[in-house]
């Protein structure tokens, strides 16, 4: 095979180039302290980043941070994982928020709270809004700086609700009306199918549950202890997803893959409603050929409370083992970010939700929600339910992992292979073993 | 075979010295790595590490998803090694006819070996995707029949068995071509006076001279498709539908770095290495005997 062989030649002059580059020793022209940014964010929100840290950059003269794509989230943090280990660590990297509890437990990071604390930079941390940092605390204290926050919302067709005799300034608000709408949808030839989804774990089973306020697993969400075992195989998953699985045979509902490979479903007319991050609100600004509108997500109604929708994305992890002047940097930049005015910026530039409560207010003040209504759709249904344990959000080992089996086990339900507790039976056995897993890797 | 007899007694190991040390550094080192980390059971920022001995293999070997992983690998290889060397064989042959634009056809036929897998896995998307294909699309202009392989298990097998073939193509095109021209022409002619069909002077003839050739490729491809088809799989489709296209290495790949679980990625690459080390033996223990060398 010439493969392993090209792989060998060819990685040998990338050795060699990046030894080279390792002893050309920083150029000590600039008395500035760098700050190493790695993150994970590509396109139009790459250059949002960039420019969030030029502008830093530019607000003070003695710390230039530098931003650095590492790829993707799963890629930065390995990449972060392996320079740390060859004590090469940046200051600061982007970790989603599947990767929390593996973070916190790493050993390797400085809380921000502790950092903040040290460095005697005063947080509101009272200001930010609670979903968000509740996803982000142990006991109390924040441990990672949020720092692209989405909630999955529901997105709608309106020329197609027009033509299918639908109000289009109606969103559906229960799964009743999903089921109804989307008929009819179909049934005028508006559409070939009702509703798609993105992210199907954690827009259909991590947000579903914690919306009607169901556990996703023991352990308070795992929120209390690494002895934690999923509960996704209950009475509400099963009858979930054996709707799901039926709907799928109507074309109610279609399946369209993991992560936002649905997205041309919506996009394209295909499907009339969509669930996905409220993220995209930007994305399909630029690439919707038909008008659209947003809504909370649908709810089953009584028997189950309604508490709020969890939160998606990423936040900034600080790592632990640099020297105190440099981590007074990695302070300053943290704050700045988290100020009211690149809060508001940032949530305008990018759709991420803006995570103080004083920039939501002075969005409001400024009319923002009210030109941009689809934008407040997330922090409504973020603060319209019940914060209850359920809602908080999850704190889950390998959490990747389980996603990856929660994910496959729904495309065996969704093709028929499955029925539905069967499935979930499955991905909760799974789960159960790799969180075990987890627990003694972490216990040692 | 004319032996080589170097004056100096150390040249020769001078000589392959520099093969050598990539061998040992990127192969030899990085498996001694893995037999090691399968032994343990480790954090993932690599703080606590502890000696658990083979419960990495035991909780293997008592894992349903990592025989079905097992099994795709050997139906994923078995369908690549299949069509890549078979088509590759066909469309070689077709290649040294004597025909017009020989050349153009020719390099447009190795033209694909040229493409990254993770590329190649991206052009299938556009071409097969249900949501924004283009055949899918096409597909529904003349049928009902909805081409959906995020939930079809065997169509998705079937699309990463073809994608990855086609990478590996024109690797193949090249050794049999170079073979086919080196068959005489006075060997076939003989066969043709004496009133061999084509199909009679392909099997008696030309399909036992270029056996080498085609040995050396089944072994090649198939180790190919075990252990470096990864990139195709991960652009297509991430192992899905459920576990449909979890093949060892994606496996292995996703336990490791993705869900960071280093212990057990370290045992699965040491299995691996043991199937296709195994592999490669049989196939020069028995295939190797029915090969023509001249």
């Amino acid at each position: 095979m010439p493969r392993p062989k090209t792989l060998g030649a060819g990685a040998l002059p990338a050795l060699v180039l990046a030894l080279a580059l390792l002893l050309v020793p920083a150029s000590p022209a600039f008395a500035k302290t760098e700050i190493q940014f790695w993150h994970a964010m590509t396109g139009q929100l790459n250059e949002a980043v960039n420019e969030l840290v030029k502008q830093f950059n530019e607000s003070q003269s003695e710390y230039e941070v530098k931003p650095l794509r590492k790829g993707t989230y799963a890629e930065t943090l390995t990449a972060a994982i392996a320079a740390y280990r060859q004590r090469q660590a940046p200051h600061i990297v982007q970790v989603f928020e599947a990767g929390t509890q593996t973070m916190m437990l790493s050993g390797a990071v400085l809380p921000v709270y502790q950092l903040m604390k040290e460095q005697e930079i005063a947080v509101d941390w009272k200001d930010f809004i609670a979903p968000v940092v509740g996803y982000y605390s142990k006991d109390g204290n924040l441990y990672s700086m949020p720092f692209n926050s989405s909630t999955p919302i529901l997105y709608y067709n309106k020329d197609a609700f027009q033509k299918a005799g639908l109000d289009p300034s109606k969103p559906p608000q229960t799964w009743k009306q999903v089921e109804e709408y989307s008929k009819k949808l179909i049934a005028s030839g508006a559409a070939k199918c009702g509703f798609s989804t993105g992210w199907p774990s954690w827009i259909q089973v991590e947000n579903m549950h914690a919306l009607h306020d169901q556990p996703f697993a023991t352990k308070r969400n795992g929120f209390d202890g690494l002895d934690v075992q999923l509960l996704i195989n209950r009475e509400f998953g099963v009858k979930y997803l054996t709707q799901l699985a039926a709907w799928q045979k109507d074309n109610i509902f279609s399946y369209g893959g993991r992560a936002g490979t649905a997205d041309p479903k919506f996009l394209s007319g295909e499907c009339g409603m969509y669930m996905q991050s409220s993220a995209l609100i930007g994305g399909f600004t630029k690439g919707a050929t038909f008008k659209w509108g947003t809504g909370q997500l649908p709810h089953w109604g009584a028997p189950y409370k309604r508490a709020t929708s969890i939160i998606g994305g990423a936040t900034l992890w600080v790592m632990k083992g640099k020297p105190a002047n440099e981590n007074r940097g990695t302070a300053r930049f943290l704050k700045f970010i988290s100020d009211t005015p690149q809060q508001m910026w940032w949530h305008v530039t990018t759709g991420y939700l803006a995570i103080s409560n004083s920039a939501v207010k002075n969005l409001e003040a400024g009319y923002h929600f009210k030109k941009h209504p689809d934008q407040f759709t997330a922090f409504a249904q973020l603060t319209r339910g019940q914060a209850t344990p359920n809602s908080q959000g999850l704190r889950l080992g390998n959490f990747v992992q389980i996603r990856d089996v929660i994910e496959a086990e729904m495309e065996n339900i969704f093709a028929g292979k499955k029925s539905a507790k069967q499935g979930l039976d499955d991905a909760v056995a799974k789960s159960n073993e790799i969180l075990k897993e987890f627990a003694a890797a972490n216990k040692q | 075979m004319q032996r080589t007899v170097f004056r100096n007694r150390w040249l020769p190991y001078l000589l392959v010295a520099p093969q050598m040390a990539v061998t040992v550094v990127f192969f030899f080192w990085p498996a001694l790595k893995s037999l090691q980390l399968s032994l343990y059971r480790v954090s993932p920022f690599g703080d606590k590490s502890t000696f658990v001995g083979l419960e990495n293999f035991t909780r293997l070997l008592g894992d349903p998803d990592y025989y079905r992983s097992v099994v795709n690998s050997f139906v994923f290889a078995a369908g690549v090694t299949v069509l890549a060397v078979l088509g590759a064989l066909v469309l070689a042959g077709l290649a040294t006819q004597k025909i017009r634009g020989l050349a153009v056809y020719r390099t447009l036929l190795l033209w694909p070996y040229g493409i990254a897998p993770a590329v190649a896995g991206i052009i299938f998307l556009f071409i097969f995707h249900p949501a924004y294909g283009i055949l899918p699309y096409f597909l529904s202009f003349v049928t009902a029949y909805e081409f959906n392989w995020l939930l079809k298990g065997w169509v998705a097998m079937v699309l990463v068995i073809v994608a990855t073939a086609w990478t590996h193509l024109g690797y193949n095109i090249a050794f049999y071509i170079a073979g086919l021209l080196a068959i005489p022409s006075s060997v076939i002619e003989a066969a043709d006076v004496d009133g061999a069909g084509p199909m009679r002077r392909f099997v008696a003839i030309i399909f036992p001279l270029v056996s080498p050739i085609t040995f050396y490729l089944v072994v090649l491809n198939m180790v190919f498709a075990f252990f470096e088809s990864f990139g195709v799989i991960d652009a297509v489709t991430k192992g899905g539908p459920g576990q449909s296209t979890e093949i060892m290495v994606y496996k292995l790949y996703k336990d490791g770095f993705i869900g960071l679980n280093l212990g057990s990625s370290g045992a699965q690459s040491v299995i691996l290495m043991a199937i296709v080390i195994g592999l490669t033996i049989l196939q020069f223990r028995f295939a190797e005997k029915k090969v023509t060398y001249r």
